[in-house]
């Protein structure tokens, strides 16, 4: 039995390594794929391109101004005369926030009226519009608050010091610069792994069939047992591979911390490429040429991943969709990934990750295999 | 160029889709299933996100301030928590993204006068959310702290009028702030390449690899009838897909449609264009039907998905990526998809966009063409 295994993985490894372009495959892609993700992949914005209509002209409405000016979220790129030129502006896409204040402003801070800001900002791309409008608040905010401080000052300055106020201390743990990219590095290690295994694993099966010589290898006495591992061991070696290499680009290139344990982050590779195997195994099942195979891959791939909250929060689908995103094996990977990688959590926290894994793995590999068996026979 | 050929060639390849029952299915299904899943699991407007709170003062005051994050739509309080490695924990597992610790001398630090400091851990793997979340509570914040400053001046014989600026944010284009809104024009880019690239370069290399487009070059059929000839079915299944995302998009999730369904049409035909050629090329040059998907998928889906601002904002990335984005036409195929179906600008906008992708689809035509008499000879 040993002996047939061996042959049959020494014939595997040839098949796979022999031809240039496969080589190719197996190692640039990934790489290519792993830098392009980690430097387009972001949602932080900074300098967002800003155009201001100040019609108010006093030291208040000045003083806002230059609030955004200083700020690294904002790029104010003119001072406007007309509000016409605003709609003009926004309408061709060369300013994302125009900011307005009316004539007025100054006077209604004073009278402790609530002096209002109008903001227009181009909601095309929803996420930088939210969090744009999320930092505009606050720098409005920061701004009411010192000038209140300020008034305070000027009426009782000797109350100040006694005066009791409230601040938050924030503490953005795991990733204190909020930085895209440590979130997503992670998971494209995750995302690209399914990509690659879960292609190579059903092609090979079906290469075999779709230029006949599965039959073949079928009048040799290899048994089935041996020709499913004869075919899976080798992909998951290079699956180990290939996580090892994005891995470590990653990590060298991208400068993202690795603060839990190797060992925890190989379980869930090996758990995960388990998993990976079945789903390649059973999409050759039930592919009879290549083209079939892509595109019942693609149909597993793009919802596995999309569902993974590989870069769209979890918690943010509808409820029945988030029930369905525990059925992506990358879901659990990915906390593996995040948990070792950003978090530095060990087993005792993300077991349960291990366990959905193995009890995903396993039972996609039995079916795969039961098909595989009937399909054989 | 004989027409009777050139249409003999298309009815072979229509009889290769049709019969395959699979890649029938994609050309239907896969538009929708694109279209559902970024139209219902991409959502990146985060509200109600669980927090842990440990309220180690206990108090009359600290239970307004935790009142007004729980009435907050972004906040759900889900746990209170009596230890601080409650809420560590919390943050560690995953099940809170924020932690609040109110110190034990809240209230005797707000009655006594000074400052005070309230912790905000936060769960910043997701930069983000973090981001987000770090933004609201800071509002939650200042709007406390300024009313506990002007009561307490009050109390102290100080009548102060409070300080209040409110931003009205208008957010343009896309009122709601809709995530799908900015998604779903997007998808139809990642429709037409897989179309255009994915499954033609399949076909073709499939061709290739079992030696039947030698037996059609060896027919009278010229070599421009050919590509034609098989590429033509394919030109009318992607503009049908167009045409069926175009309607999911407006009909079932109601993304605002501006502009004209004949410049929608004509640019999709251009971009068609340019991925039918692109695929169309991978196959010539690639000689398996594994190359020419994977390669398909490295210069067609990818960029589509990572550098075209489907997703992620161009003017966000590094500058010498913003000019990588510039040779991949996607780029401008979904700035017109975006400013079509929710800006509605008119023609002499959009043509700093349908400009590069017409001098793209003519330069890939053309490049297409050459290497695949190249490779005849």
């Amino acid at each position: 039995m040993l002996g047939r295994l061996k042959q049959m993985l020494i014939k595997e490894f040839i098949q796979v390594l022999r031809d240039k372009r496969t080589r190719f495959i197996l190692i640039v892609p990934p790489i290519v794929q792993m830098l392009v993700f980690g430097y387009a992949a972001t949602f932080e914005i900074h300098n967002v391109s800003t155009v201001v209509l100040d019609q108010d002209h006093s030291q208040e409405s000045r003083d806002l101004v230059s609030r955004f000016t200083s700020s690294p979220y904002f790029n104010v790129q003119r001072q406007l005369t007309d509000s016409r030129q605003i709609r003009d502006l926004i309408d061709r896409g060369d300013a994302t926030v125009g900011l307005e204040i009316d004539a007025g402003f100054a006077q209604k801070l004073r009278k402790g009226e609530t002096a209002p800001v109008q903001v227009i900002v181009d909601a095309t791309n929803s996420n930088t519009a939210l969090i744009a409008s999320a930092y505009i608040t606050q720098i409005a905010l920061g701004f009411a608050q010192s000038y209140q401080t300020d008034r305070i000052n000027r009426i009782a300055p000797q109350m100040i010091e006694q005066m009791p106020s409230v601040s938050l201390e924030q503490r953005p743990w795991y990733n204190p610069n909020l930085s895209s990219r440590w979130f997503f590095v992670p998971g494209v290690i995750g995302s690209l792994t399914t990509i690659l295994v879960i292609t190579l694993t059903s092609f090979a099966v079906v290469r075999e069939r779709e230029i006949g010589t599965l039959e073949q290898i079928m009048v040799t006495p290899i048994r089935p047992v041996e020709f499913i591992l004869g075919k899976t061991l080798p992909f998951f070696l290079i699956g180990l591979f290939d996580v090892s290499l994005i891995a470590l680009v990653g990590t060298l290139w991208f400068q993202v911390p690795f603060r839990g344990h190797i060992y925890v982050l190989f379980t869930g590779a090996v758990l995960f490429l388990i998993c990976m195997l079945g789903v390649g195994l059973l999409i050759s099942t039930v592919s009879s040429t290549q083209q079939q195979a892509m595109v019942t891959a693609f149909f597993f791939i793009m919802p596995a991943i999309t569902f993974s909250g590989f870069g769209f929060p979890i918690a943010t689908m509808p409820q029945w969709l988030q029930y369905c995103t525990y059925l992506s094996p990358l879901r659990y990977f990915l906390v593996v990934l995040r948990g070792t990688y950003l978090k530095g959590v060990g087993m005792d926290i993300l077991w349960p990750q291990m366990a959905a894994m193995a009890g995903l793995g396993l039972s996609l590999l039995t079916i795969a295999v039961l098909r595989f068996h009937k399909a054989l026979d | 160029m004989s027409l009777t050929r050139l249409l003999a060639v298309a009815k072979k390849e229509v009889l290769h889709i049709l019969r395959d029952s699979r890649s029938l299915s994609i050309v239907i299904i896969m538009p929708v299933t694109l279209m559902l899943l970024f139209g219902y699991g991409v959502n990146l407007d985060l509200k109600g996100l669980p927090v842990y709170v440990y309220d180690q003062d206990g108090s009359q005051q600290s239970q307004d301030l935790l009142k007004r994050f729980q009435s907050n739509e972004y906040f759900h309080i889900v746990r209170a928590v009596d230890r601080y490695s409650g809420v560590t924990r919390a943050l560690d597992d995953g099940d809170a993204k924020m932690g609040i610790v109110i110190p034990w001398n809240f209230s005797q630090r707000l009655s006594e006068g000074g400052p005070v400091e309230v912790q905000a851990l936060v769960d910043a793997t997701d930069d983000n959310t973090a981001n987000l979340l770090i933004g609201y509570a800071q509002g939650v914040m200042q709007g406390y702290s300024s009313g506990i400053e002007i009561d307490w001046l009050r109390k102290h014989g100080q009548s102060i009028q409070p300080v209040s600026v409110s931003v009205q944010t208008r957010t343009w284009y896309n009122e709601n702030l809709d995530s799908s809104a900015f998604i779903i024009p997007g998808v139809l880019a990642l429709v037409m390449s897989v179309i255009g690239a994915f499954l033609t370069s399949l076909t073709i290399a499939r061709e290739w690899e079992r030696g039947s487009m030698e037996q059609l070059i060896s027919t009278p059929v010229t070599a421009m009838e050919i590509m034609l000839g098989k590429l033509l079915p394919y030109f009318v299944i992607g503009m049908f897909d167009v045409a069926v995302c175009a309607l999911i998009a407006i009909g079932w999730f109601h993304v605002p449609f501006r502009g004209s369904f004949l410049t929608l049409a004509g640019s999709s035909a251009l971009f068609m264009i340019v991925v039918l050629a692109l695929g169309f090329f991978v196959s010539v040059i690639a000689k398996s039907q594994l190359a020419a998907s994977q390669i398909a998928l490295l210069i067609t889906f990818l960029p589509a998905f990572l550098l075209s601002g489907f997703l992620f904002a161009i003017e966000q990335m590094p500058v010498a990526l913003q000019w990588i984005t510039r040779i991949f036409p996607a780029r401008y195929y979904v700035s017109l998809l975006k400013q079509i179906f929710l800006k509605g600008s008119p023609a002499a906008m959009l043509a700093a966009d349908l400009l590069p992708l017409t001098a793209f689809a003519l330069l890939l035509a053309l490049v297409a063409t050459r290497s695949f008499h190249k490779r005849l000879e």
